[in-house]
């Protein structure tokens, strides 16, 4: 154990502490809202960081994944079975407490999935779409994989915006709450700001945990050998098509726990979650972020997206990614918040290092 | 499906089908020269309606047209100085995200100078309600315009690739840029004029699709998108594969309608899109080893 790998780690947690010390006291609270909401995105971005930044694979439909868990348990939350209660999967499902009779706006009686099993099975749907769709479409490689990835996002954007399943145009709508032991739940209400900001939190936490461990590790330096060279990488030994799709997998699995719970959080999920723009400013913060970087892809994801749902960029918002992607790619392509170009800035590298704690991983 | 229903599917796939060529070719023309898939290939269509829109209220329709695709031809070799040129060891996945944002500032740009309302040029020759029956198929003049100038734009740069001097110094650069460098052709220069014809050719036809299709700041994504998958049907780089290419997903969407919701148009052409590359990357009329050469 490498105890220095975790500095980084308690300096976010201080930092997520501070801030909600620091909006409450100033009573500006209903700012962790959408702080909460771009730190579910910066999950995205974080799953996306290890497959574009480390193994060199680009996505360019990961606003597909995200929509793929939020639908699945939008739909599976909101989808009333007491009218197929006699049928004995529905049953059996009653009989094991994944299911919970509540009551709709007009009183009636609904009998609808437990958001934890609906959970469950979006994590399952989403990975093994992304298992299906990963073994094909990772044999590709630059103009083709993004082309295939964007048209893949574009199938399931289509999908969710004709089918009445996924309420077309309107998307879904008055989602329950989802409940978390200890009387927590991740819900829209306003009361609830701060323990949901904290509930967002410790989800990035532990996803950034996690991907640490899993650069640092033989997994990934396989990974890396892989973005640097396939060919020598499968010289080496190396079983690149196992552990592309291992990546692919694992970073749709971050998309789609992000669009769970930001869906529970928002009470809702629309189309627009599933757009190719979607995907595109994921791929521009990954970029700005660094590329190979973790822990730039969640400061730039945080602030990024926090900006943007803020409303600061106005009607400039798009103009504002498609900037940050020409500009990145031009003079840094290898991504803005990684030491070689930091060293380049005289004067600021100390500061923005201990600033970020960045720590390069290569 | 009676006779006259299966010709009027006919004619409006070979519409859309012609139009996806073009916009392949459009493609085409700049990989050859650079090895770069312009995601930025549909913005030029949409800029080409466009500003042929706003001048036409000043000027006659024809000098409108030819304003607008020497505009954006314009626009197409800025692009080039202001991006392309600068880039010393560009990767792939570099290009693909510079044009992916390219496309993006196109876009919002023109959000911005223009709006969100539909627009459409006049029907060139007579009006929306003008018909011509053909064997029991109803099919507006526009068509016409449509397949005509489709026609001539592969005819002439069929000739032009293949006689003038500078036609062929791109293919020269297509078959190998420093060997083409080495004969005394300005690479550099060939990129340029790469980038001018594309956007020009998708100018016009933009211009010349706008009554039918109408034009938005956001309707060029979809076109490009149609214009890859033809690309890659018929093998990238090959301009008589785009054609038959286009042709062969115009149709599939127009007949896809009679068994399919509207809705999912769209995600037929992606599917097949999907499908070649799986399958068959080089496409249908690409060399295999060929493909297997290049850098993707």
């Amino acid at each position: 154990m490498n105890a220095k790998k975790y500095i980084p780690v308690a300096v976010l947690v201080g930092c997520i502490v501070l801030f909600q010390v620091a909006s409450s006291l100033i009573g500006r609270e209903f700012y962790l809202t959408q702080l909460t909401m771009a730190a579910y995105y910066s999950l995205v971005i974080l799953g996306l960081t290890v497959l574009m930044g480390y193994t060199g694979q680009i996505s360019l439909g990961h606003a597909a994944f995200f929509a793929i868990g939020g639908y699945t348990s939008a739909v599976l939350t909101t989808l009333d079975l007491s009218g197929a209660a006699g049928n004995p999967v529905v049953k059996a499902v009653a009989a094991a407490g994944l299911a919970a009779v509540s009551k709709d706006a007009y009183g009636a009686e609904t009998l609808v999935l437990s958001p934890w099993a609906a959970l469950v099975a979006a994590v399952v749907i989403t990975a093994i779409v992304a298992f299906l769709i990963g073994i094909p479409i990772l044999k590709l490689k630059g103009h083709y994989l993004a082309m295939a990835t964007l048209g893949f996002g574009i199938i399931v954007y289509r999908i969710v915006l004709g089918a009445s399943l996924f309420g077309e145009a309107d998307g879904i709508s008055d989602l329950p709450p989802f409940p978390i032991p200890g009387g927590l739940a991740v819900c829209g209400d306003p009361a609830r700001r701060v323990e949901n900001f904290y509930i967002a939190a410790v989800l990035v936490v532990a996803g950034v945990v996690l991907l640490i461990n899993l650069v640092d590790s033989r997994v990934g330096r396989a990974l890396r050998s892989i973005h640097g060279s396939e060919e020598a990488a499968n010289a080496m030994g190396v079983d690149i098509a196992r552990y592309k799709l291992l990546v692919f997998v694992l970073s749709a699995v971050f998309a789609c726990v992000a669009g769970v719970f930001l869906t529970h959080f928002n009470g809702g999920i629309r189309p627009s979650e599933a757009e190719t723009m979607k995907s595109v400013s994921y791929v521009a913060i990954v970029a700005v972020g660094g590329m190979a970087n973790l822990w730039g892809a969640l400061v730039m994801g945080v602030v990024l997206n926090y900006l943007s749902l803020r409303g600061y960029f106005g009607s400039y918002d798009e103009f504002v990614f498609g900037s940050i992607l020409i500009g990145i790619m031009m003079f840094a392509p290898e991504g803005l918040l990684r030491m070689e170009s930091l060293r380049g800035l005289a004067g600021l590298p100390a500061r923005i290092k201990s600033m970020f704690g960045a720590k390069n991983e290569e | 499906m009676p006779f006259e229903q299966i010709l009027q599917y006919i004619f409006s796939g070979i519409t859309n089908g012609s139009i996806y060529a073009i916009v392949a070719i459009g493609f085409n023309i700049i990989y050859n020269t650079t090895g770069i898939i312009n995601f930025a290939q549909g913005e030029f269509l949409m800029l080409g309606g466009m500003t042929a829109i706003s001048l036409s209220a000043f000027m006659p329709l024809p000098v409108a047209i030819l304003a607008s695709v020497v505009i954006t031809s314009f626009v197409g070799a800025l692009i080039d100085f202001i991006f392309i040129r600068r880039l010393k060891k560009p990767t792939v996945l570099n290009m693909v995200i510079i044009t992916i944002g390219l496309s993006i500032l196109i876009r919002d740009i023109a959000l911005h100078v223009w709006d969100e309302k539909v627009r459409s040029l006049p029907y060139f020759t007579g009006s929306e309600v003008t018909s011509i029956n053909i064997l029991g198929a109803y099919i507006s003049p526009q068509v016409l315009w449509v397949l005509g100038v489709s026609g001539i734009i592969v005819a002439l740069l069929g000739v032009f690739f293949r006689v003038t001097v500078t036609g062929r110094s791109m293919r020269a650069c297509a078959s190998n840029m420093t060997a083409a460098r080495l004969c005394g052709i300005n690479t550099r220069n060939m990129v340029t004029i790469s980038f001018m014809l594309s956007a020009a050719i998708g100018a016009l036809a933009g211009c010349v699709v706008s009554p039918i299709t109408q034009t938005q700041y956001d309707c060029g994504t979809s076109l490009a998108i149609k214009g890859f998958t033809v690309a890659i049907l018929g093998g990238l780089g090959n301009s008589t594969g785009a054609v038959i290419g286009g042709i062969v997903i115009g149709l599939l969407e127009a007949f896809s309608i009679s068994i399919m919701p509207l809705a999912y148009k769209d995600a037929i052409a992606i599917a097949v899109l999907l499908l070649i590359l799986f399958v068959r990357p080089s496409g249908l009329f690409g060399k295999k080893e060929a493909a297997g050469l290049k850098e993707f």
